[in-house]
């Protein structure tokens, strides 16, 4: 028999799907003493090269409320033609297309190896790729340049059907028209007014006059549109236009007064691309793609004046509730991002500056919408320009990873309800028979549009278990779950991807063990920190903390092997063992943490975490940690101050960071300059072997981690400091004089104290 | 000044009996009695039976001479004005009690019918009768003139005594110049004139008329008027002849005499008469109160302490002490400033002084500006203000000794010691939030809408642009212009262009967003030309291709001039907005407008809400524009009614001017607007000005006239002041004035020049004082005077209704003219009208003034025109009313080819144009070549090349320069005077008898108005019969 591991594995590879517990317990009430939800993370587009999509429609359930989609789990009758939803147990004929179906004549949906699919269908005419611009020029003339490069270069990989738009803002905002020959015309909106999507697309002359039709405003058919709208053209038709047109950016040209932040009028921007869009190509895969060097200083959507001396608002200030903008502006952003995904247009934020600017308030037009955000500290720098063009990656077939306008709806058996989901989508709000009372993430739904998806966007789904504590088991023994998600492929092909998945139910009275091992502590973790994650946004951080702190300590009770008051007794199982250190790193982390963080840093660190898959998410929460020394090849250490040796090289993945920080000794042979000599070849060789690995990462990630180099005593190395686990602290200094590692100077509790007390609470029935 | 002429043979009417058939002539509106003008509400001629009543009364004791005093005598006790008359302060006479005065006035002096007609039809003949009835006069002339010889010996006439500088006494007369006799009695006619519908005006008196008209004229002159137009001629209406039962019996009365037209004054003689006087010599401005040359003499100044009046003018340059005496003669005091005149080439330009980092030196008081009134004393160490009599300390740096006359020893060096007008250089002090100005800015905003577009408006506006904008005006010695450049298009949406020298091509910025205008851009707007000329060019030449599809046709106006003024605000700078704008702003945005012209308002209490602008949005941008020091300059091309009175709203406070070119034609308006546009651009100007006004003691300013813009009362905020624009400043008592230290004004203006430096010009004019009535008549200026009437009756319109504004001008003219009569000429008969020398052509000015189109109620006139013309009367200086009320009349079919002066204008009277003649007339807006029926055909092929007068197209509007002596002498004098005038004028060429003769006989301006108004001599029977009145 296969492990758990690997049966894990085996399912995240074929369907993207990793299960917080893969047997499930057939009542609620046991469910819910597991602490850890039946959940699971969904990479709905996982990348599979060996999966080639059908070129049919997908056969549905003839029942009006179900339309499940014919899988590998439904039950065939060959001869009658007759397919059973294994979802409500409807009994459906086959289309007559499948007329010559038999045993040994099956399509593809019915083979096992079949449980994700993909259908091609033809819905409608292609609709282009959209990808509008919204560039602050209130940026230093070097950031503006690159930028415009950067813009440029991305022309060149659009596909030329694209429809390019550009938008740029400073005090004002222009909507470059692109068609133009002799003369380059854009149409100015004053920066502090908030205007309505009928007024824009009035302005911006896209409605016809009313007394012509009557229509009263109503948006352009999109065919109409491409042919009037002179903002979004084809990017081969107005390459070279468009190429000048960047090239000739200025900066905003309005004095600012010395004291004064530019007057930069993103929400207006924003507003203006929303409703561009949304007057012209409703419902049609769009990116907006917004790249800001500052906060938002004026108008609606402001996130600080332009007094220099007013400070951007600090988690302190928020805490305090002195942040004057921040519910305005959350306000206004979130209305933009909810109209923008309704329509289907996503919103990517490239945010390039110092100073915050203005992500907290901003980051729901990505996370509703699904959009990037991107923080670096300039345009000039290679992290913002790698990972820009990283946007436009394309995979094995040429296409880009992205998809459009995705909507994933889940089908779950009766068993089951889907309490909801925590990732970059928002709610559709489809009530139907699946879906629980109870909330989680976003719920009250069983279908979520997700604006843009990339291979790597992953979903966290929260599942509730309704059977009656007494009741049977239910038919058949398992239960299934069913994904189906429409998108547009980027190569402009409606798509729809179906994944289906079951579980067995198992008895919680007599099977506790087998649910304890089929337990993914990995999945779990990630899940639960998204939960954490998710109420971090509205709650307090110290309620999260011990909320969090309260579910391990039920979930080490539940599965914890001790006797009652003797911590010493306490024992964990394999498949939970490292699952109390998930958890300590995670409440250490920038996820739930927000000392050291400006809200902005916050914003986006948590904007990753909650669509990341399994691995990315795991580094987030505990990050990697390599050592290269001498002594052997290059192995993974320990996450904790012990690993840090004067004559080692250590290299830590954070995900958003890398570090590669050299011991003591090892920095300072490599400033006497050994490995430029000959003879120190070998030192030259481990000096560069935690930059090639580094270099591996940056060439993958998406974004693109901030690469730091650093020694022993450099400012640097506090992101590593930081991230290690206190075990020797200033306060523990037992091992003085021997090398076994380097202090730090902190009051943080390390993770054998966090043991300690999480034992003595787990064996005490005070919980 | 009879209505029988009219009735017997209203040259266009349908024969109404009554004044009101002369106006049926042209199918509309209300019948418009002639005298309508003067007041009398149509009531008063709708009451014949009333007037009848009296007469018998009337006539009965009217016939004997002495009588005909006593009988007014009670008339005018009656209504209870007589002791007041005189008396009465300046406000009286427009008060309601002149309303009955009116109506007695007709009713009481009715002559018997015989002796009236006689004269009334001779007048007439002599007014109205065309060419071939001139015939008569000659021969009456000699016998006219005969009572004018009987006045007092000492009356002379100018023209009789060319060497006398100055004949101090010349105080009465009408005095024509061929007739020695230099008074002109007239009696009674203008009662005839009001009666005449009636049975009958009264006699004159014997000495009046009768003696005098005794030619042959009438006889053979009325049948033959009556044929001429017989063809135009219906019956009387039938209605009507009982209302005018006096009609018939006046037809029947055959005309006995008539009055010579050439013996009433006439204003080409008396600007002749000037022009030989002064026309050669320098006119030093050294001496207190001394009475410039007319405006229509070449003359040259020499700034010799007092400002030259091409700056400064006064309605008379002998004020009187005392408000009293002021009061009594109704005579304006006022002053009418062009600050920024243009100088002929032979004078110099203003010297510029600079008082250092200080300022200029000021009285501590009254903040007067050094000038060559301030007496120093003390050795030289103190100074009096000559305005305020403040002892001021000389600073130190400014010290100079006094010579033994107590001048100072560098009076000659200093300009602001010794000349009328210069500038100072102003500190930061005199600069908006004490930072020195940045060059002005010029934008042009065109209206690309349909049809400017299609009637190829903005492909001409962009070519001529390319040329013009080499032309900018620039400082004295600057090598290239520093006014900055900007383009604006527009329709309902606004397009900015960006015109950075660095760009290859323009950029075009669209802002949609009109409820809310901004400038989209800062940088690149307002370019220096010489630097972007190869953007602007490249844009010129795209803009009338990138809207030639452009099927819109709505506009917007108030956020064309926002945008304007936000672009100045945003660069900090003021400058000039010249808009090219085609229709009613009907798009939805601020300023809307909509139609609301309404005819039927004509000739009602409600007819001045046409000329008020309406409320809000304008109102409140003018304000703005004033302070930012934003001028708009409009052209409008019109196809219909655009509610001109609002557009024009802001560019009349802001020193702007209104061009309009209703339905505008490239082939026959294009050169005419293009000529106009350069003189717009090329101007001299200054921006960003505060005027201010400072007398000394006793008086003080008290009110503006002119395209500016009030905040206060002292302070004269002008967005602009170019070199044709005027400020007129009436001036009232506070104190008795000094004979002996006479009265000074200093203008102050602070400006902006082209180049974006901050000055203050200075103009001075000491006047003289006198408690001698006499002394004010003799120094007064009529063309001074009827600007200032003009600009004072075109504002009272906004408020009163335009019956009670003519009431009020008949009245003042009486008042005067009664008042020098009382007092300062010799005894004579009351009968005689004894008129001012110096303001012997007042009458008909004031007469023209009354029939121009805002003072005239008729349907006929187009409400936007009547706006237009009031509007650029608001900042016209002296030469311009002058011109515009007198047009000049000149003969060219029998030039002078081988004389370089130009022929002698004539009349402007129909009886002057020569069937086979041709004429030009000219008023300044508009140019008329007439020519008669029988032009002969050499004449037409020399200047037409054509072979006959029927040849000639009807829309022709320029001549063609033909190779030719006489050609080439018209094509001179043409544009002589197309280049002299301010504005440029459309050449019309009107046939006689063609249907656009009816535009060129509005401006015979000695003839009865085509719309309403009475002839000169009409009028000044009825002036003197006003006098007699006031006399009694």
């Amino acid at each position: 028999m296969t492990t758990y591991q690997e049966f894990i594995q085996q399912n995240e590879d074929r369907d993207g799907v990793r299960f917080s517990w893969n047997l499930w317990p057939f009542s609620r009430q046991d469910a819910t003493r597991l602490v850890v939800p039946v959940s699971c993370l969904f990479t709905p587009l996982k990348e599979r090269p060996n999966l080639p999509p059908v070129q049919y429609e997908p056969v549905m359930c003839s029942r009006a409320n179900c339309k499940a989609v014919l899988n590998p789990l439904c039950q065939v009758d060959f001869r009658a033609k007759i397919w059973a939803c294994n979802f409500c147990f409807q009994r459906n004929p086959f289309p007559p297309s499948y007329g010559g179906i038999s045993e040994v004549n099956q399509p593809a949906e019915l083979m096992p190896q079949f449980s994700t699919i993909e259908y091609i269908v033809q819905r409608g005419p292609p609709a282009p790729l959209i990808f509008l611009y919204v560039v602050d020029t209130c940026l230093e003339e070097e950031d503006l340049q690159a930028l415009k490069e950067s813009l440029q270069m991305s022309l060149s990989l659009l596909p030329p059907n694209a429809l390019v738009g550009l938008i740029t803002f400073g005090r004002m905002v222009q909507v470059h028209e692109l068609s133009c020959e002799g003369i380059s015309k854009s149409y100015v909106f004053r920066g502090t007014k908030d205007l309505s999507s009928k007024q824009i697309q009035e302005m911006l002359g896209l409605t016809k006059p009313a007394a012509a039709v009557g229509q009263q405003g109503r948006p352009l058919a999109p065919q109409d549109a491409a042919a009037s709208c002179r903002f979004l053209q084809p990017v081969h038709r107005v390459d070279m236009n468009l190429t000048d047109l960047l090239g000739e950016l200025q900066r905003d040209p309005w004095p600012v007064p010395q004291g004064k932040r530019p007057l930069r009028s993103t929400g207006v921007a924003l507003s203006v691309a929303v409703g561009l869009l949304e007057g012209t190509f409703p419902n049609t895969g769009a990116r907006v793609m917004l790249f800001i060097g500052g906060p938002p200083t004026q108008g609606p959507g402001m996130v600080v004046g332009d007094e220099l001396k007013t400070p951007i608002r600090s988690w302190h200030d928020i805490q305090k509730d002195n942040a004057r903008h921040l519910k305005k502006a959350t306000k206004y952003y979130e209305a933009l991002a909810n109209r923008s995904a309704v329509n289907g247009h996503s919103i990517d934020i490239y945010a390039c500056a110092l100073d915050q600017t203005g992500l907290l308030e901003m980051k729901c037009l990505s996370n509703l919408t699904g959009g990037h955000i991107v923080m670096g500290d300039s345009f000039n720098t290679s992290l913002f320009k790698q990972t820009f063009q990283r946007v436009f990656n394309k995979d094995y077939n040429g296409d880009f990873r992205m998809a459009f306008g995705g909507v994933m709806e889940v089908k779950t058996s009766r068993e089951l309800k889907v309490c909801g989901t925590i990732g970059p989508c928002v709610s559709l709000n489809s009530k139907g028979s699946c879906v629980s009372e109870n909330e989680m993430g976003i719920g009250g739904t069983s279908q979520w549009k997700v604006c843009s998806l990339d291979p790597s966007t992953t979903l966290g789904i929260y599942f509730e278990v309704v059977n009656q504590h007494n009741a049977p088991v239910p038919q058949g023994g398992r239960g299934a779950i069913q994904f189906v998600t429409q998108y547009q492929h980027s190569n402009t092909q409606r798509r729809i991807r179906v994944t289906t998945v079951a579980r067995n139910w198992a008895d919680a009275q007599s099977q506790i063990q087998h649910i304890e091992s089929s337990f993914d502590q990995e999945a779990a973790a990630v899940l639960m920190a998204r939960l954490g994650v998710f109420r971090a946004e509205s709650e307090e951080g110290p309620d999260v903390l011990r909320w969090l702190d309260r579910q391990l300590i039920r979930l080490c009770q539940k599965f914890g092997q001790f006797n009652k008051d003797d911590p010493t007794s306490f024992k964990l199982s394999e498949s939970l063992s490292l699952y109390p250190q998930f958890m300590f790193h995670l409440r250490r982390s920038p996820f739930l943490q927000v000392f050291n963080n400006s809200p902005d840093e916050s914003s986006y660190y948590r904007h990753h975490f909650v669509r990341q898959d399994l691995t990315q998410s795991l580094i987030m929460v505990q990050p990697i940690l390599y050592a290269y020394s001498f002594h052997g090849p290059p192995e993974p250490v320990l996450l904790d101050s012990s690993s840090i040796l004067p004559d080692r090289i250590l290299l830590m993945d954070t995900f958003f960071q890398l570090v590669i920080y050299h011991g003591e000794t090892i920095a300072q042979w490599r400033k006497a300059g050994y490995q430029d000599m000959p003879e120190y070849e070998n030192f030259k060789q481990l000096l560069q072997a935690p930059l090639d690995d580094a270099q591996e990462i940056l060439q993958t990630r998406f974004p693109m981690p901030r690469y730091i180099d650093t020694e022993h005593g450099g400012s640097q190395a506090r992101f590593l400091l930081s991230k290690v686990n206190p075990s020797q602290t200033h306060n523990n200094l037992y091992a003085w004089g021997q090398e076994t590692g380097a202090p730090i100077l902190t009051d943080d509790v390390s993770l054998q104290v966090f043991m300690d007390h999480l034992k003595k609470l787990a064996v005490s029935n005070s919980v | 000044m009879s209505q029988q002429g009219y009735v017997a043979a209203p040259p266009y009417s349908q024969a109404q009996p009554g004044m009101g058939g002369y106006q049926g002539g042209f199918g509309a509106g209300p019948a418009q009695p002639l005298y309508g003008h003067y007041g009398g509400p149509p009531q008063a001629f709708n009451a014949p039976p009333t007037g009848m009543m009296k007469s018998p009364v009337s006539s009965a004791a009217g016939m004997p001479p002495p009588p005909v005093s006593t009988h007014y005598n009670p008339n005018a006790q009656q209504n209870g004005a007589h002791p007041q008359r005189f008396a009465a302060p300046p406000t009286v006479p427009y008060s309601q009690s002149q309303h009955p005065l009116y109506n007695n006035m007709a009713s009481p002096g009715l002559p018997p019918a015989q002796q009236l007609t006689n004269q009334m039809s001779a007048m007439n003949l002599g007014n109205y009768a065309p060419g071939p009835m001139q015939s008569p006069p000659p021969p009456t002339s000699s016998v006219t003139q005969q009572p004018f010889q009987t006045s007092p010996p000492p009356v002379m006439g100018q023209p009789q005594m060319p060497p006398g500088p100055q004949s101090p006494h010349m105080s009465p007369q009408m005095s024509s110049p061929l007739s020695p006799p230099p008074t002109m009695t007239m009696a009674g006619p203008p009662m005839g004139g009001m009666g005449s519908p009636f049975p009958g005006p009264p006699p004159p008196g014997p000495g009046g008329f009768q003696p005098s008209g005794l030619g042959p004229a009438g006889p053979p002159g009325f049948p033959q008027q009556a044929g001429q137009f017989g063809g135009h001629m219906a019956g009387p209406q039938p209605g009507m002849p009982g209302a005018f039962p006096g009609a018939p019996a006046a037809l029947a009365g055959p005309p006995q005499k008539k009055l010579d037209p050439d013996s009433i004054p006439s204003i080409t003689q008396v600007i002749e008469d000037d022009k030989v006087k002064h026309g050669d010599e320098i006119y030093s401005t050294n001496i207190r109160g001394q009475v410039p040359p007319l405006v229509t003499t070449d003359f040259r100044v020499q700034d010799q302490g007092n400002a030259s009046p091409r700056f400064m003018r006064c309605t008379t340059y002998s004020l009187p002490c005392t408000a009293d005496l002021a009061k009594q003669c109704h005579v304006p005091l006022a002053s009418i400033i062009k600050p920024f005149a243009n100088l002929p080439a032979n004078e110099s330009p203003l010297y510029v002084v600079n008082h250092g980092e200080s300022g200029p030196i000021r009285c501590n008081r009254c903040k007067a500006y050094m000038c060559p009134y301030m007496q120093f004393t003390d050795g030289g160490r103190r100074y009096q203000c000559g305005f305020c009599n403040c002892v001021n300390e000389v600073p130190a740096f400014y010290f100079q000794h006094l010579d033994h006359m107590g001048r100072r020893v560098d009076f000659y060096e200093r300009p602001e010691l010794s000349l009328g007008s210069y500038e100072f250089v102003a500190t930061l002090d005199y600069c908006k939030n004490n930072k020195p100005p940045n060059p002005p800015a010029y934008i042009f905003m065109i209206d690309v809408s349909y049809n400017n577009i299609k009637s190829g408006l903005v492909r001409l506006i962009c070519d001529e642009l390319k040329t013009l904008l080499e032309k900018l005006p620039r400082e004295e010695g600057a090598e290239t212009p520093a006014i900055k450049v900007g383009f604006v298009t527009y329709n309902k949406i606004l397009h900015f262009y960006n015109v950075k020298s660095a760009l290859a091509q323009p950029q075009m910025m669209v802002v949609s967003d009109t409820a809310e205008m901004f400038v989209p851009l800062l940088d690149g707007f307002l370019v220096n030309y010489q630097d972007s000329k190869a953007v602007i060019h490249n844009l010129l030449n795209q803009i009338p291709d990138m809207f030639a599809d452009s099927n819109e046709s709505e506009t917007v106006f108030a956020p064309v001039i926002q945008a304007g003024l936000e672009a100045f605000k945003a660069a900090e700078c003021s400058g000039k907005l010249f808009i090219f704008h085609s229709s009613m702003p009907t798009a939805e945005a601020p300023g809307k407008l909509k139609n609301r012209d309404d005819k039927k308002l004509v000739n009602t209490e409600k007819e001045k809400t046409l000329f008020q602008p309406q409320k809000g949005v304008y109102e409140q941008l003018s304000k703005e524009c004033v302070a930012q020091g934003c001028c708009v300059d409009l052209f409008l091309f019109p196809s219909q009614y655009v509610d001109l009175t609002t557009m024009a709203d802001v560019p009349s406070h802001t020193g702007g001017s209104v061009y309009k070119y209703s339905n505008f034609q490239m082939e026959t308006d294009g050169e005419h607007f293009l000529r106009d546009l350069r003189k717009d651009v090329q101007k001299s100007i200054g921006f960003d000005g505060i005027m201010r006004v400072r007398t000394s003691t006793g008086f003080r300013a008290t009110d503006f006239f002119g395209a500016i813009h009030m905040n206060n009362t002292t302070d004269v905020e002008m967005a602009a002041v170019d070199c044709d624009k005027a400020v007129t400043v009436e001036f009232k008592h506070d104190d008795t004035l000094s004979e002996e230290t006479g009265a000074l004004v200093q203008c102050a203006l602070l400006y902006t020049t082209i180049s974006g430096h901050r000055r203050l010009r200075i103009h001075n004019l000491s006047l003289n004082c006198s408690s001698q009535l006499s002394e004010l008549y003799k120094s007064c200026e009529t063309d001074s005077l009827i600007n200032f009437f003009a600009k004072s009756a075109y504002r009272a319109i906004l408020n009163q209704p335009l019956k009670s504004v003519r009431e009020i001008l008949v009245n003042q003219t009486a008042h005067m003219l009664a008042c020098y009569r009382k007092n300062c000429a010799s005894p004579s008969a009351a009968s005689q009208l004894i008129l001012p020398d110096a303001m012997k052509v007042f009458p008909v000015y004031m007469n023209s003034l009354m029939k121009t189109a805002p003072l005239v109620g008729s349907t006929e006139l187009s409400t936007d025109d009547r706006a237009h013309q009031r509007l650029s009367v608001m900042g016209m200086g002296v030469e311009d009313t002058q011109l515009l009320l007198y047009p000049r009349l000149i003969p060219l079919h029998n030039v002078d080819l081988n004389s370089d002066t130009p022929p002698l204008p004539l009349r402007c009277s129909e009886e002057r144009l020569a069937d086979s003649g041709m004429f030009l007339l000219e008023n300044g807006h508009f140019m008329f070549l007439w020519l008669g029926q029988a032009c002969p055909p050499d004449l037409i092929q020399s200047i037409f090349n054509l072979p006959s007068l029927a040849h000639l197209q009807g829309n022709m509007c320029a001549l063609p320069e033909l190779d030719n002596p006489l050609s080439r002498k018209v094509g001179s004098i043409v544009n002589g005077l197309l280049e002299k005038r301010p504005n440029s004028m459309k050449l019309h060429i009107v046939r006689q008898k063609d249907k656009p003769e009816m535009l060129f006989r509005q401006f015979l301006v000695e003839d009865k108005g085509l719309h309403g108004g009475a002839s000169y001599m009409d009028f000044l029977c009825y002036v003197h019969r006003e006098i007699r009145q006031l006399l009694t």
